[in-house]
C-alpha cells in the first residue's frame, strides 16, 4: 500500500492461510462463508470482492480485520455493479488482469439494486455477479424481498407471500451475457465448475447460488445443505448454465426435466418452519409454479 | 517560474470544463445526461471516440450509478470525473456521502439548477447546497474562465495527499454552462507539470484492506474527527494550489475568497457565483456615485473560509448576502453561514434571497437594494420577487 494512503484507510485482513477465515461473524449453519471460500480457491488471491449492504457486510469483519484474503470493496445497497463496472474498467486502464467479483445479497439483486445489475449487464462489464439468494432481506431480521417464494413466512409477510418468486436467473438470460448460471451450496462441485468456467469468460456473468438460512427459514441450523439439497431434488431450485445462449441443466438436474423423477415440493416445504402457515391450496399453487418453471425450462433446452 | 502559456478562444462553460476534464487526462468517466450538463458529457463523448482523451466513458443508467462507478474507478487508483445537475446530483446524494465518507480523491462538475417539483430546468443553488454536509470540498464558479481553471485545481486539491477528499465544483446552469465567453486556456504541458498523473490504489493485492467495512462507534467517531480536520486543513492547501496556478496563468485566481473594493467600503455584498459578475458591477456604478460600497465573493463554499471572512470584512459597517437557495424554516444558507462568521463583530449582516429557480437578476437588482440600505432601510431578509 502506498505510502500515500492516510493511516486510518489502511484497513488491515486478518492474517489467515484460509482463503476464507473461519470464526467470522456469520450465523451458525450459515452457508456464506462456506461459499466465499469455495468461491475464492476458484478465483484465486488476484480478486476483488464487492459487498453491498447484507449479511455478508458483517461477516466480512469491522474497520480492524477482515476474514478475507482479498481486498474487499464495501458498497451502497444498490450500488454494487456499479461500482464493480468502475474498478473493473480502471483495471483495464491499468492493464490489471484481475478479476472483480460482486458478492450481492437477493435484495441488492432483485430489489434496490436491479437497475444496476441491468445497467451493467446491458453493458456487458467485465465482472462476475454473485447473487447468493437467502430469499429475504436478512440482515435488517428477515423481511420479504422481491425473490422471497409464494407462501413464506417473513416478518412483513406474518401470513405468507402471496407473490411468487421474482425469476431473476431467468430474467439475466434475457440480457443476453455470456455466461449465467444457477448453483446451489449442496453441490460443491457443481458449483465450482461454473466458477471456473465463469472465471475464463469475458463480459457479464451472473450466477445465482441458492443460500439457506436458519434463522431466516426456520430450520435446525443442522441442515442447511440437506435443505439445500431437497432444494434441487424437488425441481424447487434447478440447476442449469447458459453459456453464449446455449442452455444446459447441470447435475442432478439433468434428470428432472421428466416430472416424475422431481420429489414432491412438500418435501423441500416441510423442512422449513417459513411455509408452515400454508395452505393445501397453496402447496398445490406452489407445486404448479414449480412445474410451470420447468415446461419453461424445457422449451429453453430444446432451443 | 514556468513560461504563462495561454491561448485565447471562446468557449461555452460545459466546453470549457469539458476541455479542461481532457487535459486533466483522467482514465476513468462516468456521466448520466441531465439539462444543462448535457452538452458537455456530448463534449467527453466526442473527445473520446476521437481518441483525443484516452479513457473510459462509463455510460451508467443513472446518477447513483455514476457516482458508484467513479468511486470504484477511484478506488483502484483512477482519476475519475463525473458531471451532474439538480435532481441527477439527488438521485446520486447517497453515493455523495460514500466517496465523502471514503475519501476518495473525485472530481464532481454541478452545473446548478432549481430542483423540482414544480419542474424547473433554471438556475439557483438548492442542488449544490443541498450536499454541505457530505464531506466534500465545494467550490463555485463566478464564469466560464473560472469554470476551466477550477477544474483543473480541483484534481490537484482532491488529490492532494494532505486533502484526498472530493471535490464539487459548482457553475450556474445555463448562465454559465451555455454563454460563450473570452476564455484562455493553458497548453497542454503546463497543465501536465501543473497536474502529475494520480499515485496510489486502493486496491493492491499483496497487502489487501478492507475499503468502506462497519465502524463501531469509538473508531467512527475517530474517522469522522479525521475527516473534518482533513476538510479544514484543505483551506491552506486550495490557497496554495491556487497561487500556484496563479504563477503560471499569470492571472489571479484568489484562494478561498476574493474581495472587490472592500478596503474602505462600509458596506459589503457578498455572492457565490455567476452572478458575483452583476454585483460586481452594481459596486462599479455605486462607486461612481461615490458610494463606499464592495463586494465579496466566497469562492469556496466548503470548507467555509470564516477566518477569511472575519479578516476582510473588519471595519465595514453591515454586509449584503444574496443567496440563490434557502434552507426553509431557517434562511439563506450563504446568510447564516456569514453571520456565524462574524459572530460577536457586531456587523449587521442582511440576507436577500434572489434568483430562485432561474428569476432574472441584474446589477440594478444589486444596486437598488444597496441603495435601499443606504438610505437606511435595513432588513433581516428580503425575496426579490416582485
Ligand atoms: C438504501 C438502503 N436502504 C436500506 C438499507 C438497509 N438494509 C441493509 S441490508 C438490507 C437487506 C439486505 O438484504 P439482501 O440483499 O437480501 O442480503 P442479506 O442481508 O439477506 O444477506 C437492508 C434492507 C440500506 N443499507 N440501504
Ligand atoms: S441471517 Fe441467515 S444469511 Fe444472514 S448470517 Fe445468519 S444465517 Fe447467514
Amino acid at each position: 500500500m502506498s505510502e500515500l494512503v492516510p493511516e486510518y484507510i489502511r484497513r488491515k485482513k486478518v492474517i489467515s492461510q484460509q482463503h476464507f477465515f473461519r470464526g467470522n461473524a456469520a450465523c451458525p449453519g450459515c452457508p456464506i462463508p462456506k461459499e466465499l471460500e469455495l468461491l475464492l480457491e476458484v478465483m484465486g488471491k488476484k480478486t476483488v470482492l464487492v459487498v453491498p449492504a447484507s449479511c455478508s457486510t458483517v461477516i466480512m469483519g469491522d474497520i480492524h480485520g477482515s476474514p478475507s484474503q482479498v481486498p474487499v470493496i464495501h458498497s451502497a445497497f444498490a450500488a454494487s455493479a456499479a461500482i464493480a463496472s468502475g474498478i473493473s474498467r480502471q483495471l483495464r486502464m491499468r492493464g490489471d488482469d484481475a478479476k472483480v467479483v460482486v458478492w450481492a445479497g437477493d435484495g441488492a439483486t432483485g430489489d434496490i439494486g436491479f437497475a444496476t445489475v441491468s445497467g451493467a449487464a446491458e453493458r456487458n462489464e467485465d465482472i462476475i455477479y454473485v447473487c447468493y439468494d437467502n430469499e429475504a432481506f436478512m440482515n435488517t431480521g428477515i423481511q420479504r424481498s422481491s425473490l422471497t417464494p409464494f407462501g413464506a413466512w417473513t416478518t412483513t409477510t406474518p401470513t405468507g407471500k402471496r407473490e411468487f418468486k421474482k425469476p431473476v436467473p431467468f430474467i439475466m438470460i434475457e440480457h443476453k451475457i455470456p455466461y449465467v448460471a444457477t448453483a446451489s451450496i449442496a453441490y460443491p462441485f457443481d458449483y465450482q465448475a461454473k466458477l471456473r468456467k465463469a472465471k475464463d469468460i469475458q463480459g457479464f456473468r451472473y450466477i445465482h447460488l441458492l443460500s439457506p438460512c436458519p434463522p431466516g427459514w426456520r430450520f435446525d441450523s443442522s441442515l442447511t445443505i440437506e435443505v439445500a439439497k431437497v432444494a434441487v431434488e424437488t425441481g424447487v431450485w434447478p440447476l442449469f448454465e447458459v453459456v453464449n445462449g446455449e442452455f444446459s441443466l447441470t447435475g442432478l438436474s439433468k434428470t428432472l426435466l421428466d416430472k416424475s423423477k422431481r420429489k414432491p415440493v412438500e418435501e423441500y416445504l416441510k423442512l422449513q418452519g417459513r411455509f408452515d402457515k400454508m395452505t393445501k391450496d397453496d402447496v398445490r399453487a406452489f407445486q404448479e409454479a414449480v412445474d410451470s418453471m420447468w415446461e419453461y425450462i424445457k422449451q429453453l433446452v430444446k432451443k | 517560474m514556468m513560461t504563462v502559456q495561454n491561448h485565447v478562444t471562446a468557449m461555452v462553460g460545459n466546453h470549457a470544463v469539458a476541455y479542461a476534464v481532457k487535459q486533466a487526462k483522467p482514465s476513468v468517466l462516468a456521466v448520466f445526461p441531465i439539462t444543462p450538463q448535457t452538452t458537455m458529457l456530448e463534449k467527453l463523448a466526442e473527445y473520446i471516440e476521437k481518441g483525443e482523451l484516452k479513457a473510459e466513458l462509463i455510460k451508467v443508467e443513472g446518477e447513483h450509478s455514476a457516482m458508484a462507478a467513479v468511486y470504484g474507478a477511484a478506488v483502484a487508483g483512477a482519476r475519475v470525473f463525473t458531471a451532474t445537475s439538480s435532481q441527477g446530483l439527488l438521485y446520486m446524494t447517497e453515493m455523495v456521502y460514500w466517496v465523502g465518507g471514503e475519501r476518495v480523491p473525485i472530481v464532481n462538475a454541478v452545473a446548478t439548477r432549481a430542483i423540482a417539483e414544480p419542474w424547473s430546468i433554471w438556475d439557483d443553488h438548492q442542488d449544490f447546497f443541498s450536499k454541505r454536509d457530505a464531506s466534500w470540498i465545494m467550490m463555485m464558479a463566478e464564469n466560464v474562465q473560472d469554470a476551466y481553471d477550477m477544474t483543473l485545481q480541483a484534481f490537484r486539491i482532491s488529490e492532494d495527499k494532505r486533502v484526498l477528499l472530493p471535490v464539487m465544483m459548482g457553475f450556474d446552469g445555463f448562465i454559465l454552462t451555455h454563454t460563450m465567453e473570452r476564455l484562455m486556456v493553458l497548453d497542454d504541458e503546463i497543465v501536465d507539470k501543473f497536474l502529475p498523473p494520480r499515485e496510489f490504489s486502493l486496491i493492491d493485492f499483496k497487502d489487501p484492506v478492507n475499503v468502506g467495512p462497519i465502524a463501531a462507534p469509538d473508531d467512527y467517531m475517530k474517522i469522522k474527527y479525521e475527516t473534518m480536520k482533513a476538510i479544514n486543513g484543505s483551506k491552506a492547501v486550495i490557497e496554495e494550489i491556487s497561487k500556484d496556478y496563479e504563477k503560471i496563468t499569470g492571472r489571479k485566481q484568489y484562494g478561498l475568497v476574493e474581495c472587490y473594493m472592500c478596503e474602505d467600503a462600509e458596506y459589503v455584498f457578498t455572492t457565490s457565483g455567476a452572478w458575483t459578475g452583476d454585483a460586481r458591477e452594481a459596486v462599479r456604478r455605486l462607486r461612481n456615485q461615490g458610494k463606499k460600497v464592495g463586494l465579496l465573493k466566497i469562492r469556496v463554499i466548503r470548507p467555509f473560509p470564516k477566518e477569511r471572512i472575519k479578516e476582510v470584512l473588519k471595519g465595514v459597517s453591515g454586509v449584503v448576502t444574496f443567496d440563490r437557495e434557502y434552507s426553509f424554516g431557517s434562511g439563506g444558507v450563504l446568510a447564516t453561514e456569514v453571520k456565524a462568521s462574524l459572530y460577536n463583530s457586531g456587523i449587521e449582516v442582511m440576507s436577500v434571497i434572489a434568483g430562485i429557480g432561474g428569476k432574472d437578476v441584474r446589477p440594478s437588482h444589486f444596486q437598488r437594494v444597496m441603495e435601499d440600505v443606504l438610505n437606511g432601510h435595513k432588513f433581516e431578509e428580503r425575496w426579490l420577487n416582485e
